[in-house]
């Protein structure tokens, strides 16, 4: 395959993953923090499997499958806060979430 | 020409790509948010195709695409117009320090990949016609990396009774409602 070099998939990988950053530091709103992580997750995953294909090494996908996993998990957790949160008529707001505050 | 048809392929997901991930972080509709994010997981699907992972690549649709962007849409359904994100909020400071750190974030995984792996990037690895093929990944599952295999399905285990409990107990005791 004479495609593009493993650089310009960890280029698109980088700017997902600060992309994502930028989502989870400026929003407030923790469903689209949640949709954020999701970004930045899949920004590891593909610089992941880019160095996968380029060492030839099927470990990478191995552990892009694991991430996979994680994410999906940490979904489901998140989910369930954000509709618990929901529920107690508190607002959609990570600022406004300051009980814990010391 | 098989050459300009990758780059092209490749030039059109990547951009897609990070197009629907800046609409994702710009959406104030999380509905919105969350279909750009089916474009962006589709776009990857085919970044991973052309990095010949074929079985992650369908693993992503199925599991990603399918699977948890229903859930995310039918919460954000449950949560009808209470989960409208409106950008406004916050003293300014806050948003030029969250882009002056993505920026940072950006050029610091830019640099350290340059500098820890720049020479070694050049020449890329030969494979067989079975990489990435989902034989070889499930062997792999259930030889090398039987652990994490195992693992995995106990961290899936422990989110679903997480999830169970989450949503057993927000009925029950309310400990929260001191911070409204």
């Amino acid at each position: 395959m004479s495609g593009p070099a493993v650089s310009w998939y960890l280029a698109v990988a980088a700017f997902l993953f600060a992309t994502g950053a930028l989502g989870v530091l400026l929003r407030r709103s923790p469903l689209i923090i949640l949709l954020s992580l999701e970004i930045m997750l899949n920004g590891a995953n593909l610089a992941l499997i880019a160095f996968s294909r380029h060492y030839g090494e099927s470990s990478g996908q191995i552990f892009a499958l694991a991430v996979m996993a994680v994410a999906a998990s940490e979904v489901v957790v998140g989910l369930g806060l954000i509709v618990a949160i929901a529920r107690r008529r508190i607002d959609l707001d990570v600022d406004k979430l300051s009980t814990l505050r010391g | 020409m098989g050459n300009v048809v990758v780059w092209a392929v490749w030039v059109v997901a990547a951009f897609s790509c990070i197009a629907s991930g800046i609409a994702v972080v710009s959406f104030t509709n999380p509905f919105y948010s969350a279909l750009a994010l089916i474009g962006n997981l589709a776009s990857l699907a085919v970044l991973y195709l052309l990095l010949s992972a074929e079985f992650v690549a369908a693993a992503q649709v199925l599991v990603y695409a399918g699977a948890v962007m229903v859930m995310f849409l039918f919460v954000t359904a449950y949560l009808g117009g209470r989960a409208d994100a409106p950008w406004a909020g916050g003293p300014s400071w806050q948003a030029v320090g969250a882009v002056t750190a993505a920026a940072a974030i950006l050029v610091e995984v830019i640099v350290v990949i340059g500098l820890k792996a720049g020479g070694r990037l050049s020449h890329e690895a030969s494979i067989d016609s079975g990489f990435g093929s989902p034989h070889r990944i499930g062997r792999l599952f259930l030889t090398n990396h039987l652990l994490a295999f195992e693992i995995t399905s106990v961290v899936l285990l422990v989110a679903a009774v997480g999830a169970v409990i989450l949503g057993a107990h927000s009925r029950a005791s309310h400990p929260l409602e001191d911070a409204r």
